[in-house]
């Protein structure tokens, strides 16, 4: 197998070329190749699709799922699951309110609050999972159950209303009187996102962790903290998703967000991340979050059924997966 | 003489390598084949292609004068032909002989699984092989050389016509290959044509006809054993001639005996596994651990850098007593560990030869808040492929796609590139050819010569005698002797490693 033609041998960095042709062996292009042939037949098919106004609304729509994906990235590359997102978006969001209407606290205290509740969630999911060594399957779904359970004791089942005004602006608001400022929390979240996983050592660790955890426990690196950290940033993207659609609703609602997680990991693997870890992009998470968000609004556009939409979802999930795994193999 | 393949003009391309390149011979039916070549030469691609699990690029097989058009190992076992892997498809949790009539499990009437049948037969068949082994327990908590023995009879079970066999006493102690080969005789005996992929020259002439050797996936040539040497195959292996010498140089133990210890381990107990075992390792010297195959070797080490929870152990670095309870803390203190099985527990096959390389050391590449430097990391990886010789088209090449040698050198640049003082290498040279063979023993020894302490654990004697400076043999968790190398032989350790002494 050693039979190498001598200007394979370069070393230097690929070229833009071979970066491109690279690019197109990433099980992802199959997501983005079915996003644009995706926007072209709802172009087709209806002529509202292709406005400014109407794809700055799918995009509104789909940054909650979209964020909740992102930690569900890190926790799927890790060949983890994380199932309790949806739960702990709902309570967290709950707790916001609850810091601003009950205790009158300030808006950035009630955030910091949601957010750090978030991630005190996610610490338990990871310890649970590296410490005591259960499957991360059980843990989260136990953990489904728990802060959805405590916030509907803590609400008695009946949303929190009563926040103040100036709260709307992450979930109503506009950067510029044009952006939806949800989108720039969403672009913020994927930045930083992606440099984690690309520019720091940290990405390295957790794509690894996917890909072989025996040969990188012998290595001679953290692997508890590095199962644990995926797990933080899933409770607090679930946080960050928490202000947003408490802030669209203005109010707490503590049964919001069912079935959330499970959006969050079609997302994820329709982006072409292998379900079981070490092998995928964030930039594929995004785009599988588009590409339901497109499918849901355009069949809405075309006037197909609900009941419909559901079917065309399954159906498209399992293409676009067999497809990608058949790539990568 | 009747031919059972026709291997005619077979080519093989993956991305960016090209396995196999315009092969052509034939194996006879009846003979044992053995096919040699060096680590990457296209032996492992070539027997794929016969059992159908990899379909050739170009070219084509006759099997008994027709066509092979198969796509899958199903459609080759149909046709008689079995192979056996280097690497185990055992099901863990099964016992063996549920594992050995996977898929083709004997059934009553009814489609009722009938136990009593199958446990008979699969004894029947392990007796023939003359092993005992326990079929009622999970085969993984069989040592690997029984695991290595129920896979044969599983591929035995099927009745081949053919039997391929790749490395198939890589784990195998000497009495059980002994009792194999009776096996392989009997079978040849019952008109089984095998094909035979060893590294062992005498294993070639005990038992092959003939054989046929690949070279950088180019068939060099094919003859009949007995009208060669092990020195004629070698060359034709590597395509050079070899030294005399088989290993690197080594300075005269009283240059190293007197030297700094700069690791004690006292004390270290494992229930059953480890026990009371102390041992001192100098600076510049090379510790071989020897033993048989789960005599407690990997245990001790696994012990000393805190992958397994021992019941005590004490460990001083430099006369200080030091404290680790897991392969980070023993990074930190400089002690790493080359893993016995590269693929499971050195690398990360899906990512590239650079990410393998820089992962236990990347606070040296990055930046002020943990921002990784590209550059660095690559101008890192590239100097470790071109001084340990790494095969690799580039280092953005992912690992599973290099031959097992560079495989083996790729986790060697990931320890080098740790600045660790003592390494600890677990059978650093199973599976591979002689040539890298020589290369890791070397780098070992400079390791060693400039003041690290190196700890070797092997089960191959001629490696041990050839490398170490002082030896341990280990025998059921215990230490049995410390040896000199110079002052001892194979039959000596074999004496201690089987626990001989203890029984007089």
């Amino acid at each position: 197998m050693n039979n190498v033609n001598s200007k394979d041998k370069k070393v230097d960095l690929p070229s833009f070329k071979s970066s491109v042709s690279k690019l197109y062996r990433e099980p992802m292009m199959f997501t983005i190749t079915a996003l644009i042939l995706l926007c072209i037949i709802m172009a087709l098919f209806t002529p509202d699709f292709m406005t400014a106004a109407n794809i700055s609304n799918v995009l509104r729509q789909v940054t909650i799922n979209a964020i909740l994906a992102v930690g569900m990235t890190f926790v799927i590359l890790s060949s983890r699951i994380d199932l309790s997102v949806g739960s702990i978006m709902a309570f967290t969001g709950t707790m916001m309110a609850a810091a601003m209407a009950d205790f009158g606290l300030s808006i950035p205290v009630a955030i910091a609050i949601g957010v750090f509740i978030g991630a005190l969630f996610g610490l338990i999911n990871g310890a649970l999972v590296a410490y005591a060594k259960l499957p991360a399957i059980i843990v989260t779904l136990a953990m489904m159950q728990i802060p959805r359970g405590l916030g509907l004791l803590y609400t008695g089942g009946y949303p929190l209303n009563g926040l103040p005004q100036e709260f709307s602006i992450f979930g109503r608001g506009y950067f510029l009187g044009i952006i939806p400022v949800p989108i720039i929390i969403m672009a913020a979240v994927y930045l930083v996102a992606y440099v984690m996983l690309n520019h720091l050592s940290i990405g390295r660790y957790i794509y690894s962790i996917g890909g072989n955890e025996e040969a990188v426990r012998l290595s001679g690196i953290k692997t508890k903290l590095y199962i644990i950290i995926p797990f933080v940033i899933s409770g607090i993207t679930a946080a960050i998703g928490g202000t947003i659609i408490t802030s669209r609703l203005m109010s707490g609602q503590p049964m919001a967000g069912e079935g959330f997680e499970l959006d969050a990991i079609a997302a994820v693997v329709l982006g072409g991340t292998d379900i079981a870890g070490g092998r995928g992009h964030i930039i594929g998470t995004l785009v599988g979050t588009i590409m339901l968000g497109v499918l849901t609004n355009g069949l809405n556009l075309i006037g197909v059924s609900p009941y419909v939409q559901r079917i065309f979802k399954g159906l498209i999930i399992i293409a676009a997966v067999y497809l990608s795994s058949r790539k990568r193999d | 003489m009747e031919k059972i393949f026709e291997i005619q003009n077979i080519t093989k391309k993956f991305p960016g390598v090209i396995a196999l390149s315009d092969v052509t011979f034939d194996i006879y039916t009846g003979e044992i084949h053995a096919l040699v070549g060096e680590n990457g030469a296209g032996k492992s691609t070539l027997m794929k292609i016969l059992a159908g699990i990899f379909t050739p690029t170009d070219g084509k097989v006759l099997f008994k004068g027709k066509p092979l058009n198969i796509t899958d190992p199903k459609e080759a076992k149909d046709l008689g032909i079995s192979i056996i892997h280097q690497e185990f498809s055992l099901v863990p949790y099964l016992n063996s002989y549920e594992n050995i009539f996977l898929g083709k499990e004997i059934k009553k009437s009814g489609g009722f699984l009938d136990r009593k049948k199958m446990k008979k037969r699969a004894q029947e068949l392990l007796d023939r092989i003359g092993v005992t082994i326990d079929i009622n327990i999970p085969v993984d908590h069989l040592t690997v050389a029984q695991q290595q023995l129920v896979e044969i009879v599983k591929a035995l079970i099927e009745d081949p016509q053919v039997l391929i066999m790749d490395e198939p006493t890589a784990s195998l102690t000497e009495s059980e290959t002994h009792k194999f080969f009776e096996l392989i005789l009997k079978l040849k005996e019952d008109g089984v044509t095998m094909i035979f992929i060893s590294h062992h020259m005498n294993e070639i002439f005990e038992i092959c006809d003939r054989y046929s050797c690949l070279r950088d996936g180019i068939f060099v040539g094919t003859n009949l054993v007995k009208n060669v040497t092990a020195r004629d195959i070698i060359r034709m292996m590597v395509g050079r001639e070899l030294g005399d010498n088989q290993y690197p140089e080594k300075p005269h133990y009283s240059k190293v005996k007197d030297k700094k210890v700069i690791l004690s381990l006292e004390n270290f107990n494992r229930a059953n596994v480890v026990k009371n075992v102390n041992f001192k390792l100098r600076e510049g010297e090379i510790l071989g651990v020897a033993g048989l195959v789960g005599a407690g070797r990997t245990e001790i080490i696994r012990l000393l850098i805190g992958a397994d929870k021992a019941d005590s152990k004490d460990i001083y670095l430099h006369g200080e007593k030091i404290r680790i309870n897991s392969p980070d803390q023993a990074l930190k203190n400089g002690i790493g560990l080359v893993p016995e099985n590269r693929k499971t527990q050195g690398l990360i096959l899906n990512q590239t030869v650079k990410e393998n390389i820089i992962l236990s050391n990347m606070k040296k590449t990055c930046k002020r808040g943990g921002f990784r430097n590209r550059n660095d990391e690559n101008v890192i990886a590239e100097g470790y492929v071109k001084s340990l010789n790494i095969k690799t088209p580039h280092i953005h090449q992912k690992v599973k796609s290099l031959s097992g040698g560079n495989q083996q050198k790729v986790v060697l640049a990931k320890w080098m590139n740790t600045e660790c003082n003592i390494l600890v290498f677990d059978e650093p040279t199973r599976g591979i050819d002689v040539g890298a063979k020589y290369e890791i023993h070397k780098l070992m020894r400079n390791m060693a010569d400039q003041g690290m302490g190196i700890i070797m654990i092997s089960s191959e004697l001629p490696e041990v005698l050839g490398v170490s400076d002082r030896i341990l043999t280990v025998h059921n968790g215990r230490i049995t002797s410390e040896l000199i190398t110079e002052d001892t032989n194979q039959e000596e350790i074999m004496i201690y490693a089987t626990g001989g002494k203890d029984n007089e």
